[in-house]
C-alpha cells in the first residue's frame, strides 16, 4: 500500500494512504507559518505600518513597492495573510474515502479540502476536537474577516519576479497554491462533515479496514489512530505527548504489534523542557507585572492556555500578584473556557476525580469567579472600560500578523518595562517580531510543546515494537541548526523511511491471510481427520460469496434432480459443466491389505509381481492390472466403468484426501 | 428479603470466579443498589464497568440510601461507606461507543439510553455471538436527555425491560402541558405546589419545565428546590452536558439551561410564607424527609397542591393519598386531613410497547428477552413482537433459566493465495453463479487456516500420491490408425466446445490434461484401442470421454 505525503510540515501533517482498496486521509493540517511573510492587519490603522517604505529592487525599479514593503531590512507583503495548503495535485483528492483527524491544531485546512476538492466521504474525529477546531477556525476566521483589505497582492508571486525577491520569500514554496482564509459558511459546510468518535471505539469502513481513535495524551480529545485489517496494522501516531497536562494519558499499549508505524507531530523545540519553560514562564511574568509593565502572551484559545491558567493559579497568590488582572480576549474566549469544563471522560484522572465530586476541572472557573481573570470577545466593548494597568493579557494570533495581539504589540512595543512571552512553539519568534523592529518592549521565549521528544520516542518504538517506521524526512536528520546532535533524530532499527512533501512511499508489507467465514451449516457438513497428534484437516469443498470486502463459504448447492422425463439425451448435454475439482490423494497403500481387501470383494485371481518401484498387481479375468508404487497408484483396464468405479473407490479407502 | 439472592449465580464458590464483569446501565438504586453489598460483603473482586457520569453519581445515591436505611431507620447488616469506596475502586468507567475488551475474548460496548444521565445500553460480545443488554430507556427525547440508539448490530438477544409494555403514552407535550396548567392555576389562586421528586433525574426535566414556563409567562410567584443533593445534582448535570440533549449542548455555552433563574434554593423557614410557591422537596414517595415535613404543613389547605410525578411504593404517604385515603394516620396517633389536591403525573422516562418495538427494528435482534414488567402486559408484547418480527421472544421467571440456541460462523484465516485463485477462476466473474473452491481446512490448537491441498500436503511434510486410470477403449474402425485418431479428434472437438482439445505432433490427443492414444488391435485389424489415461483429478471428465468413446464414431466423418 501507498502514503502520499501532501503537506511537508511535520507538526501539521496531511498524509494519504491506500490500504486495502480505501483511501484515507491522515490529518489536514494547515501550514500558516506563510503569513509570516506578511505585514501584521492592525485593527486600527497603524500609522507605522501605513509609513513603511516600498520595497525597491536592486536595480531601482520600483513596480513593486505596492506589494511589498520594507521593515528594518526584513521585506513583507502587504496583502491579506495567505496560507500554504496541503498538495492537491498528487493524487485526485475526491477519491479520499474518510478523513481523520488525530487534534483540533491538525484539522484546520479541512474545509480547503472538503469544499473544494469535490470530497464526499467522512471525516472523524473526536467531541474535543470538533469543538475547539471550530473555536479555532473561528477565532481565524473572525481575525481576518474583520479587517477587510482592500489591496491583494499577486504579482510577487510571478516566478519571474520571485526569483528576484529577497529571502525568505524568494525560497517560499508553491506560492501560486497560497490560499486566502476560508469563511464561516466553509467552516460549517466542512465541519457538518464530520462524524463524531470515541477513544477506542471501532469503525468498519466498507468491511475491508477498521479503524480505531487512541488517546494520543496531547490535547483534549487528541488521538492517536489505528488502521487494520484483520492480518495488517498500521499506526499513525501524531501529537502524542507522555507528560501528565489536563489531558487523558497516551494509549501505548495498543500501538503494540504494528506492522507499520507512521511517526508524525513530535515536539517542535526538542531541546527545551516545558516543565523548566513553565516555570521561566512565570517568573518572567511576575518580574515584570513587579516592575510595573504589562505581560503580552500571544497564544491560541484552546491548549496549553489551560494549564498556564492553572499554574498562575498556584502561583499568583504567592507571588503577590492577586491583583494583577489577567485578561483573555478572543471572540471564542468564553467558549473556550465553558467548553473545557465539560469534557470530563477526556481529561486526565485528577482531573475526572474533581468532576465526580462535583467540582469544575479546571480552576479557571475559580479565576473567573473572584475576577482574576476576565475574557473578552475583543479589544473593543467592555474591555475598554475595565482595562487597567499593569496586567497581564493572553491573546491571538500567535503568529502576530492578525488578532488583538497586534493591537497589543503596537501598543506596548515601545516600552522597555512592557515584555511578551512566547510560549507557543508554532512560530518562529524572531520571524514573528520582524514587522514589529524596532522594538524596545522586553521578549522571552518559553516554548513550551508537550508532544514527545526523541528520547521519549525512542522509548516508545523499543515499548510498541513496529515492523517498520515511517516519518518525516525533518526527523532522520539533525536539526539544520544543530548538526551535530545526532540524539535529535528517530533511531532505531530497520532505519525509519522518510518522506517529502508531494512523495508517494510505498510501504512494506506482506500479507499472507485473509478472513473468511464458514456459514454452520457447511461447518456441520465437514468432517475432520486428525493427520498428526493436534493437527487435524478436513477438505471444503463450497461456493465463495464475496460482498461487501467480506467473504463467506456456503455449502454448495445440491446438484439439480434430472427430471425423471427426460426425453432422448443429446450428448452433449452431459459434458460435465465446469472442471469440478477432486481433492488431492496422499499416502500409500499398503501390499498385503490391499490385496486381502481385493480378495474380500470378490476378486478371486490376484496376482502379486514385485518391481524396482513396487508391485504390480494382476486380476488376470478382469484383464486388469493395478501399478502400485510410494506416491502413485495406476489402474489399467478394459472400458468397464463398473469395475474401475469399484477398484478406483477400493484404492482410495487407502488415502487422505486434500 | 432486601438484595437480590446471588446465591442464583454459584452456591459455593467466590463470585469472581464465575462472572467475568459486572455492567451497571445507570445509577437508579433498582440497577445498582446492591452493588457494595455484592461485591464488599458477598464478595467480587473483578471489574465493574459503567460510563463517568454513573459513576460519579451512584456513590451519591448509595450514600444517600445508606443514610436512610441505617442512620434513619437503624437497620443492620448494610454496607457501610467505606464499602462504598472501595466498592467504587473496582469501577471502570466507560465511554459511548468505546470496545471495551474485558478479557481476550469478551467485549462490551456502551449506546446511549437516555432515561436518566449517563444511562446506557451495553452489547456484549464474544467472538460473532453478541447479546444487547438495554437497562432502562427511553425512545423519545424529553426536556433534558436525547433517545436512546443504537446501530443495526444483530445481536443473538436483545434483553429489553418492558416496564411499559403495552401502554402507548399520550404525547409527552398533553402531559406537560396539563402540569403548567395545574401548576399555574394553584399558583394563581394563591395556593402552594409542592412536588416530591427524587433528587436527580426527572427533578431537572420539571424544572427546565418550570423555568421557561415562569420565564414566558412572566410569573413571579418563587420556585424551591430543596436542598442537599439537588444543589449539586444540578452541578452534574453542568459538568456531563455532553450527555444531555443536542439542544442544551447546542446553546450550553450562552446559556446553561442547569443555571435557573427562578428556581433558588428552599429553607425549611419558607414553608410558613404567605402566598404562592411552588417547591421540589426530596424524597419522590413522601416517605420521609423535607417533602413529607412540607406536606404536613399544607395538607390541610384545599388552595394547595401536591404533584406526585413517579410511582409510589406501597406504604408510603405518596401511594396512599395516590390510592384516594384523604386521613393519615401520622406518628404519634395523630391524625392527618389532607384537604390539598392530590394529582398524579407520569413522568418517568421508559420506553413504551411503540418505543420497545422501534429498538427492536434499529438493532434487529435474532431473539428477544422482556424482563422488569407485568406479566399480562409483557405476554401481549411478546405476541406482538413473534408477529412482527418473526423472531423468538422470551420472559422468563425470576429464577428461571433461558436457553438461545445460536448458530454461529466460523472465521477462519484463509491463505491469499487460495482466495486469489479462486476470485480468478472462470473465464467472467459471473455475480449470479457461484464460485465453487476447493481447499484443506488445517485445524492446530485453536488456529483454523483455510489453504490450497497443494500447501497443506507440503506443510504437513506429505507427497501428493497419484492415482492414474488408463481405460482401454475398442473401436470398430477398419481405417488406418492416424485416420482414426483424427476422427476421434474431430468427434471430441464437435461435443466437447469448453475445453481444450489438442491433436498433438505424435499422433495423440489431448483434452485438457487427458491422454489419448490409439493402437491397432492386435488380432483384429478392424478394431483400434484407444488408451485414455487420467488422474484421479480429472475424474470426471476422464469416466466422460470413456463413456462417449464406448458409444462410438458418427458415421459420417
Amino acid at each position: 500500500f501507498f502514503q502520499y505525503c501532501l503537506s511537508g510540515h511535520p507538526t501539521l501533517p496531511c498524509n494519504v494512504l491506500k490500504f486495502k482498496s480505501t483511501t484515507i486521509m491522515l490529518d489536514c493540517g494547515l501550514d500558516m507559518t506563510s503569513t509570516l511573510n506578511f505585514l501584521p492587519l492592525p485593527l486600527v490603522q497603524s500609522p507605522r505600518l501605513s509609513k513603511l517604505p516600498g520595497w525597491v529592487l536592486k536595480d531601482g525599479s520600483t513596480f513593486l513597492d505596492k506589494e511589498l514593503k520594507e521593515c528594518s531590512g526584513h521585506v513583507f507583503v502587504d496583502s491579506v495573510p495567505e496560507f500554504c495548503l496541503p498538495e492537491t495535485e498528487l493524487l485526485d483528492l475526491s477519491t479520499v474515502d474518510v478523513i481523520l483527524i488525530s487534534n483540533y491544531h491538525c484539522m484546520m485546512a479541512l474545509p480547503y479540502i472538503t469544499e473544494y476538492t469535490g470530497f464526499t466521504g467522512t471525516v472523524y474525529a473526536t467531541e474535543p476536537t470538533v469543538q475547539i477546531g471550530r473555536l479555532l477556525m473561528e477565532e481565524l476566521v473572525n481575525s481576518i474577516e474583520r479587517v477587510p483589505k482592500a489591496q491583494s497582492a499577486s504579482m510577487w508571486k510571478n516566478k519571474e519576479v520571485q526569483r528576484l525577491l529577497p529571502a525568505p520569500l524568494k525560497d517560499a514554496v508553491e506560492v501560486s497554491m497560497w490560499r486566502k482564509c476560508y469563511t464561516m459558511p466553509e467552516v460549517n459546510a466542512a465541519l457538518s462533515k464530520i462524524q463524531l468518535v470515541g477513544y477506542s471505539q471501532k469503525i468498519e469502513l466498507f468491511g475491508a479496514v477498521q479503524v480505531t481513535p487512541l488517546s494520543s495524551g496531547y490535547a483534549l480529545g487528541s488521538s492517536n489512530w489505528i488502521i487494520q485489517s484483520h492480518y495488517e496494522k498500521v499506526s499513525y501516531v501524531s501529537g502524542s505527548s507522555l507528560l501528565t497536562t489536563h489531558p487523558q494519558p497516551m494509549d501505548q499499549a495498543s500501538l503494540k504489534n504494528s506492522d507499520v508505524l507512521i511517526l508524525t507531530g513530535l515536539t517542535q523545540i526538542p531541546t527545551a523542557n516545558p516543565d523548566g519553560m513553565v516555570g521561566e514562564f512565570c517568573s518572567n511574568l511576575a518580574m515584570t507585572v513587579r516592575n510595573g509593565g504589562n505581560v503580552l502572551v500571544p497564544c491560541y484559545p484552546s491548549g496549553v492556555i489551560y494549564d498556564l491558567l492553572e499554574c498562575l493559579y498556584q502561583y499568583i497568590d504567592s507571588a503577590g500578584l492577586s491583583n494583577v488582572p489577567f485578561y483573555f480576549i478572543s471572540p471564542v474566549a468564553n467558549s473556550s473556557l465553558e467548553f473545557s469544563q465539560i469534557f470530563a471522560e477526556w481529561l486526565c484522572h485528577n482531573k475526572q476525580t474533581k468532576v465526580y465530586l462535583p467540582e469544575p476541572p479546571f480552576p479557571h472557573a475559580e479565576l473567573i469567579q473572584t475576577n482574576k481573570l476576565k475574557h473578552y470577545p475583543s479589544i473593543h466593548g467592555d474591555f475598554s472600560n475595565d482595562f487597567k494597568q499593569p496586567c497581564v493579557v493572553f491573546t491571538g494570533h500567535p503568529s502576530l500578523r492578525f488578532g488583538d495581539v497586534v493591537h497589543f504589540m503596537e501598543l506596548w512595543g515601545k516600552s522597555s518595562l512592557n515584555t511578551v512571552i512566547f510560549t507557543e512553539p508554532d512560530f518562529s519568534y524572531l520571524d514573528a517580531l520582524a514587522p514589529y523592529q524596532p522594538l524596545a518592549m522586553k521578549c522571552v521565549y518559553c516554548p513550551i510543546d508537550t508532544r514527545l521528544n526523541f528520547i521519549q520516542v525512542s522509548k516508545l518504538l523499543k515499548e510498541v515494537q513496529p515492523l517498520h517506521v515511517v516519518c518525516p524526512e525533518q526527523y532522520t536528520q539533525p536539526p539544520p541548526t544543530q548538526s551535530h546532535r545526532t540524539d535529535l533524530m528517530v533511531d532505531c532499527q530497520p532505519p525509519a523511511m522518510s518522506y517529502r512533501r508531494a512523495e508517494v512511499l510505498t510501504l512494506p508489507y506482506k500479507r499472507r491471510y485473509e478472513k473468511i467465514e464458514i456459514m454452520p451449516d457447511l461447518a456441520d457438513s465437514l468432517v475432520p481427520l486428525e493427520i498428526k497428534p493436534g493437527i487435524s484437516l478436513a477438505t471444503v469443498s463450497a461456493v465463495l460469496h464475496t460482498k461487501d470486502n467480506k467473504h463467506v463459504l456456503q455449502l454448495p448447492p445440491k446438484p439439480p434432480q434430472p427430471p425423471a422425463s427426460k426425453k432422448r439425451k443429446r450428448v452433449s448435454d452431459d459434458v460435465p459443466e465446469c472442471k469440478s475439482l477432486k481433492p488431492l490423494l496422499s499416502g500409500s497403500i499398503p501390499m498385503d491389505q490391499f490385496v486381502q481387501t481385493l480378495e474380500k470383494h470378490g476378486f478371486s485371481d490376484v496376482k502379486v509381481e514385485d518391481t524396482a518401484k513396487g508391485h504390480i498387481v494382476l486380476l488376470q479375468e478382469a484383464e486388469t492390472l493395478i501399478q502400485l508404487e510410494e506416491d502413485s497408484t495406476h489402474i489399467i483396464c478394459d472400458n468397464d466403468e463398473p469395475l474401475r468405479v469399484k477398484l478406483r473407490d477400493l484404492v482410495l479407502k487407502f488415502l487422505q484426501k486434500f | 428479603r432486601r438484595f437480590p439472592d446471588f446465591s442464583y449465580i454459584t452456591q459455593n464458590g467466590r463470585l469472581t470466579d464465575f462472572l467475568d464483569c459486572v455492567i451497571i446501565s445507570h445509577f437508579h438504586l433498582d440497577h445498582c443498589g446492591a452493588l457494595p453489598y455484592f461485591s464488599e460483603m458477598v464478595g467480587y473482586d473483578g471489574p465493574i464497568y459503567m460510563t463517568h457520569p454513573t459513576k460519579a453519581i451512584c456513590p451519591i445515591l448509595l450514600e444517600d440510601y445508606r443514610k436512610i436505611t441505617v442512620d434513619k431507620k437503624g437497620e443492620t447488616n448494610f454496607f457501610t461507606s467505606q464499602m462504598i469506596k472501595d466498592c467504587m475502586k473496582k469501577v471502570v468507567a466507560v465511554h459511548l461507543h468505546q470496545t471495551v475488551q474485558v478479557d481476550e475474548e469478551l467485549e462490551i460496548k456502551a449506546y446511549y439510553a437516555g432515561h436518566v444521565l449517563g444511562a446506557a445500553m451495553f452489547q456484549i460480545k464474544v467472538g460473532c455471538e453478541s447479546v444487547v443488554y438495554t437497562g432502562d430507556y427511553n425512545m423519545t427525547p424529553d426536556r433534558h436527555l436525547g433517545a436512546a440508539w443504537i446501530d443495526k448490530c444483530r445481536p443473538d438477544l436483545l434483553i429489553s425491560e418492558s416496564t411499559y409494555a403495552t401502554t402507548i403514552r399520550d404525547s409527552k407535550r398533553c402531559r406537560e402541558r396539563d402540569f403548567l396548567k395545574k401548576v399555574h392555576e394553584t399558583v394563581e389562586r394563591g395556593g402552594k405546589v409542592l412536588i416530591p421528586v427524587f433528587a436527580l433525574g426527572r427533578a431537572q426535566e420539571l424544572c427546565i419545565l418550570l423555568e421557561t414556563f415562569w420565564e414566558r409567562m412572566n410569573l413571579k410567584a418563587p420556585i424551591y428546590f430543596s436542598t442537599g443533593l439537588t444543589e449539586k445534582a444540578n452541578h452534574y448535570y453542568k459538568l456531563f452536558i455532553t450527555w444531555t440533549n443536542q439542544k442544551i449542548r447546542k446553546t450550553f455555552v450562552q446559556r446553561n439551561m442547569f443555571e435557573f433563574k427562578h428556581i433558588k434554593a428552599f429553607d425549611r423557614a419558607f414553608a410558613d410564607n404567605p402566598g404562592p410557591m411552588v417547591v421540589f422537596a426530596t424524597p419522590g414517595m413522601l416517605h420521609a424527609g423535607q417533602s413529607l415535613q412540607i406536606f404536613r404543613k399544607w395538607a390541610g389547605n384545599e388552595k394547595n397542591m401536591v404533584i406526585m410525578p413517579g410511582y409510589c411504593v406501597q406504604g408510603t404517604v405518596g401511594h396512599k393519598i395516590l390510592s384516594g385515603q384523604r386521613k393519615l394516620e401520622m406518628e404519634g396517633r395523630q391524625i392527618l386531613e389532607v384537604k390539598m389536591q392530590v394529582e398524579y403525573m407520569s413522568f418517568s422516562a421508559h420506553a413504551d410497547a411503540k418505543g420497545i418495538m422501534q429498538l427492536i427494528r434499529q438493532a434487529e435482534p435474532r431473539n428477544v428477552l422482556l424482563v422488569h414488567g407485568e406479566a399480562k402486559k409483557m405476554e401481549f408484547l411478546k405476541q406482538k413482537i413473534e408477529q412482527e418480527f418473526h423472531v423468538s421472544c422470551f420472559m422468563p421467571a425470576n429464577g428461571e433459566t433461558t436457553t438461545i440456541l445460536t448458530n454461529p460462523c466460523i472465521p477462519v484465516d484463509i491463505s491469499l493465495g487460495l482466495l486469489k485463485r479462486e476470485t480468478a477462476i472462470g473465464p467472467l466473474p459471473d455475480a449470479k453463479k457461484p464460485k465453487l473452491m476447493h481447499g484443506t481446512l488445517l485445524m492446530k490448537d485453536n488456529s483454523f487456516r483455510l489453504v490450497s491441498p497443494e500447501q497443506a500436503l507440503k506443510e504437513l511434510g506429505l507427497a501428493e500420491h497419484q492415482l492414474r486410470f488408463t481405460c482401454r477403449v475398442h473401436i470398430q474402425d477398419p481405417r488406418k490408425e492416424h485416420e482414426t485418431v483424427l476422427r476421434v479428434y474431430n468427434h471430441l472437438k464437435g461435443i466437447l466446445k469448453d475445453y481444450s482439445v489438442q491433436h498433438l505432433p505424435d499422433g495423440s490427443i489431448t483434452v485438457e490434461s487427458i491422454l489419448i492414444q490409439a493402437t491397432a488391435h492386435s488380432e483384429d485389424q478392424g478394431t483400434k484401442v484407444l488408451l485414455v489415461s487420467w488422474t484421479y483429478q480429472d475424474e470426471e471428465l476422464g469416466s466422460y470421454l470413456t463413456s462417449l468413446l464406448k458409444k462410438g464414431l458418427p458415421q459420417s466423418t
